[in-house]
């Protein structure tokens, strides 16, 4: 092979070609069992069936994939380099973190007013808001404190239940069920975390995994309870200051009370901000947090625990401060959820919502709020878009995490602002 | 005992820390052997003995890390009276004693800022003044002053170490020997009344190493802080040492003054074996 | 007595089962010290892969058991194996230096990924097989309660016990084996040694992939039916095994999967089937707060 790449710029097409060939062969021995052999069922017996031209299609593909990424890799590797060489060795913070922070907010308020008409659109930024509140109360637990929770679900269910419970049985309402809701989930993760946070990495990992799991299986047999699988039904929906969001009837709803012709939409809206409220106030509430002793020790925590311990500091207590605040984070966003759904069931507790949250948090940048945001509307958008062809949405969920993470391990927004700054001039 | 914090310079010498009998074993290994020391506030007390002779054990008995075998660390706490380490959870060691330690392997907080690292040594007053986050969250004015109080004993320390510049840096960036005198400055920032220092010397270039003996003098002379420390350069440990013990195997085999710790012949032989006697390595 | 004795024997198929499951993750995380979250599913493709290549003997005409296993075996390892090596040099490889939680997302990643490619090629739908060995010993009947031992039990028992030898000769008598067990204590000292660390990581991942590999043959003989979901939940708790028996320690992998299957035959034919799951997750948690290293784990000694 003539050598047409200049200088440096790694291997040659030879090797690239040996590469890809690899790759080739490599996906052949995979399809073969998977895409090439497949078991259909004919009259209740299995009888095997073949698409070897699925499987020739699936390895060319592979093979020319490979080619092209790795020539693109190359491409923007040199790029890289030239740019790296023209830029100073000190990397300048970075100011306009803080300005997409502000038209996220900005984006986020005006968002159903500009959408009104458009229910859809106003759902799903509802359900991104969730994701988004229960992803800064994960990273308390998991960016701050680098504690691994795999079971951050239960937490969610804690406070989806509660309200479920004393809505439909004492006629409880959404909003002081609210703190009750927060307290019994804080109580939970306190429960969990005390005997447990002891525990290093992994273990807590299986651990809270298997706590979310305890969680789940308790709502789904205890039915006296919990109303079992088929979850519990007709939940109050939360009301504007008393007044609920109805066609006109006996007493004032919210549309006579403010002389507007009555419109289903109004709820979903009114619902939108009620999370961006809940979403907005957890964010205020972990940045003061992080910049106290209490927020500046879950890092130390994170970064070592030995240190923190010869420096006088009660490293279980940290860590049991962050667990129920994350959970308390955690049971408020379960609340709202039962209340805009209107019907819970375990369905909607299970292990991989625990691993999208945690997803949302690595994928974000861990310990970056805004990461957070931009990886919940990734996740929760990705889907959606894939739903024309609904088939291979999760499949492709499945490789997009895969390569998001291979592509930045860091996370999108891997940079930390410190809390405290000595020479303030050098503030952006 | 007294009760209250006499200044400084007339109290030297007070008796601090008593170690007595202890007995550290792993299995069948005896790391240490039936150690006795008394370390004096505002005086300096160094360990010393070859690789593998239990200093760094030692200091883990001491801070909490290992509960001894047998044995008692008792600290004479000018507030508290007598209280006995051993029996104390690891973290009470630091926070109610004022034992404060470094670590052989630096260990920062390394991707934390240098004045972050020294504000989380701050931790337990903070987080009091802060009303367990309560006052903090709603920016009260107790929070707001101790926040205040706690940075500038960070910029004192920042200072008295030459470390300023490099306040809003990272940690972890930073090169080995500016790493250590962070962990010394974080570890004054806890306000100890005994520092110990697990090798501050290794890896400093011969500039640094005379700092630290000046910075060493200067804590426990000015500061009237006792200071205990492991070293084997023995250019620092010779210069500002009051008191020497030497440690082989787990045992003490000599204790004293430098002078006599250089003449020592059991500390010699320890050093470079039986038959040879080559005096400048000692 | 007699439905002790029952409880057992299924007891110790279904933990032999979790056993070999669980020495994968043990052996992943020994060497690179993290959760293969994926190895579930790798058990459930060998699962897939078991009934296609069960179907195709079928067809060919090949019917004697013990041949008719013993290919499925060896075919099925092979291409186990391969998923293996895939999934390390695409998930795990490229994040080896990161920190480390992004392995452990896209190990879940990998995981959904497996789980949604079989449905979309083999189908969502349940996939049953005939029985290939019914039947087995009456061992005795005790107030009128009969005690049965399958002979896919006895096959799975002995093909676990026979395959540990294997293992452990492997793990500390070969070469291979000193080499995993060197990356396990020092990566980067193996690596001046001269030993190619990448290489024994993916060897590493293969042999976990095998031993998923005959996992998932035998429960696929043993109870006739597989789909595609199957890997989460035996993933799971052969990861609780793991854990339990101390993640890092082979034999604490087997025991841990042992106790692991008795406690849900048992709990399940004594107490309550619904909740045998909130048991075995019950007993990890009181076994790790007064064992915090799992049973067979070694203690971790915090270097200061």
């Amino acid at each position: 092979m003539t050598a047409f790449i200049p200088d440096h710029s790694g291997p040659g097409m030879t090797a690239r070609l040996k590469d890809a060939t690899g790759v080739a062969v490599v996906s052949l021995f995979l399809g073969i069992p998977m895409i090439a052999l497949h078991t259909v069922d004919v009259g209740g017996v299995l009888a095997v069936a073949t698409r070897w031209p699925w499987l020739i299609a699936f390895a060319v593909t592979m093979f020319t994939g490979r080619l092209v990424l790795q020539f693109a890799l190359d491409h923007l590797k040199i790029n890289k380099a030239r740019r790296e060489r023209a830029r100073p060795a000190v990397r300048a913070t970075r100011p306009w973190l803080k300005w997409t922070g502000y038209a996220v907010l900005g984006f986020s308020i005006v968002l159903p007013i500009m959408c009104s008409g458009n229910r859809y659109v106003v759902d799903t930024a509802t359900t991104v808001m969730i994701y988004v509140m229960l992803g800064w109360g994960l990273n308390v637990v998991v960016g701050l404190a680098g504690l691994l929770d795999l079971g951050y679900v239960a937490f969610y269910a804690v406070g989806a239940y509660t309200y479920g419970l004393l809505s439909t049985h004492f006629g409880w309402g959404f909003w002081e069920t609210l703190p009750v809701a927060g307290a019994l989930a804080a109580g939970f993760g306190i429960l969990l975390g005390w005997p447990t946070l002891r525990l290093r990495g992994d273990y807590l990992a299986i651990v809270t995994l298997g706590f979310g799991e305890i969680v789940r299986l308790i709502l789904v047999n205890w039915t006296d309870f919990s109303g079992g699988p088929n979850g519990i039904g007709s939940i109050p929906r939360p009301t504007f200051f008393g007044l609920p969001f109805a066609p006109a009837g006996d007493g004032p709803t919210f549309a006579s009370f403010f002389g507007i012709e009555y419109a289903p939409e109004h709820r979903v809206i009114f619902l939108y901000y009620v999370i961006l409220v809940l979403a907005l106030l957890t964010n205020l509430f972990i940045a003061r947090l992080r910049k106290l002793p209490v927020g500046i020790a879950w890092e130390a925590v994170r970064e070592d625990e030995v240190a923190c311990k010869a420096l006088g500091m009660n490293v279980t207590n940290i860590k049991l401060s962050a667990f129920a605040i994350g959970a308390m984070l955690g049971g408020f966003a379960g609340v709202f959820f039962a209340a805009r759904q209107g019907f819970i069931s375990p369905e909607s507790f299970v292990f991989s919502e625990s691993a999208t949250i945690l997803a949302i948090v690595v994928l974000g940048g861990m310990g970056s709020q805004l990461g957070v945001v931009v990886a919940a509307i990734l996740l929760v958008l990705l889907p959606e878009l894939g739903r024309d062809f609904s088939e291979y949405r999760m499949l492709m969920f499945g490789a997009a995490m895969i390569l998001i993470m291979v592509w930045r391990p860091g996370g999108l927004i891997a940079s930390r602002a410190p809390t405290v700054r000595l020479h303030k001039e050098a503030q952006p | 005992m007294s009760n209250t914090l006499t200044p400084a310079a007339n109290q030297g010498g007070k008796l601090l820390l008593e170690v007595e009998h202890l007995t550290m074993r792993f299995g069948g290994l005896t790391a240490l052997n039936d150690l006795s020391l008394a370390v004096p506030a505002g005086k300096i007390t160094s360990i010393i003995g070859p690789n593998g002779a239990g200093k760094t054990t030692f200091f883990n008995c001491l801070t909490g890390f290992y509960k001894p075998t047998t044995g008692n660390v008792r600290m004479h706490h000018p507030q508290y009276g007598p209280l006995l380490l051993n029996q104390m959870p690891s973290y009470h060691v630091a926070r109610k004693a004022g034992v404060v330690r470094t670590f052989q392997n630096i260990r920062l907080f390394p991707n934390m800022t240098v004045l972050e690292n020294l504000i989380v040594a701050q931790h337990n007053a903070l987080q009091r003044a802060s009303r367990f986050s309560i006052a903090g969250l709603f920016g009260q004015a107790g929070y707001k002053s101790a926040r205040e109080a706690a940075l500038a004993k960070a910029l004192m320390w920042l200072t008295r170490l030459k470390l300023l510049d490099i306040a809003d840096t990272a940690a972890g960036n930073l090169s080995y020997g500016t790493q250590r005198r962070i962990e010394i400055a974080r570890a004054l920032c806890v306000d100890p009344l005994l520092l110990c220092l697990d090798e501050p010397a290794a890896g400093l270039n011969p500039r640094e190493s005379a700092e630290l003996n000046e910075l060493l003098l200067y804590l426990s002379r000015e500061h009237n802080k006792g200071v205990l420390l492991i070293e084997h350069d023995m250019n620092v440990v010779m210069r500002v040492s009051d008191h020497i013990c030497v440690l082989n195997f787990g045992n003490k085999i000599a204790e004293g003054n430098p002078a006599q710790i250089q003449n020592d012949p059991d500390v010699i032989k320890a050093y470079l074996g039986e038959d040879e006697t080559d005096q400048e390595a000692a | 007595m007699g439905q002790f004795i029952q409880q057992l024997i299924n007891g110790l198929t279904l933990g032999a089962v979790y056993g070999l499951i669980a020495l994968g993750y043990t052996m992943v995380y020994g060497i690179i010290g993290m959760i293969n979250f994926a190895h579930g599913d790798i058990y459930m493709v060998a699962a897939i892969i078991a009934v296609t290549v069960l179907t195709l003997l079928g067809a060919l005409g090949i019917s004697a058991v013990p041949l008719a296993i013993l290919i499925t075996l060896a075919v099925v390892i092979f291409f186990t194996a391969i998923y293996g090596w895939s999934v390390e040099r695409v998930a795990y490889r490229p994040l080896r230096k990161a920190s480390r939680l992004a392995p452990l997302i896209s190990a879940i990643g990998m995981s959904i990924f497996l789980q949604n490619m079989v449905q979309l090629t083999q189908g969502a739908r349940v996939k049953p097989i005939h029985a290939m060995m019914p039947g087995g010993f009456e061992l005795f009947t005790h107030d009128g309660f009969s005690v049965h031992l399958a002979y896919t039990q006895i096959m799975i028992i002995s093909v676990t016990i026979i395959l540990l030898a294997v293992f452990s000769y492997l793990i500390t008598r070969t070469s291979f084996g000193r080499q995993q067990r060197a990356c396990e204590q020092d990566q980067t000292m193996t690596a001046l040694l001269g030993i190619n660390v990448d290489r024994t990581i993916s060897y590493t991942f293969m042999l976990g992939a095998a031993l998923a590999a005959v996992a998932g043959v035998m429960v696929t003989v043993y109870y006739g039916v597989v789909d595609f979901s199957i890997g989460f939940v035996a993933g799971i708790k052969a990861f609780t095994a793991a854990v339990l028996g101390g993640i890092g320690s082979l034999p604490g992998a087997m025991l841990g999967g042992l106790i692991i299957g008795m406690i849900e035959s048992f709990w399940s034919a004594y107490l309550s089937p619904e909740y045998k799951d909130v048991a075995t997750f019950g007993i990890l948690i009181l076994v790790l707060m007064f064992r915090p290293s799992g049973l067979l784990g070694r203690p971790e000694v915090e270097k200061v």
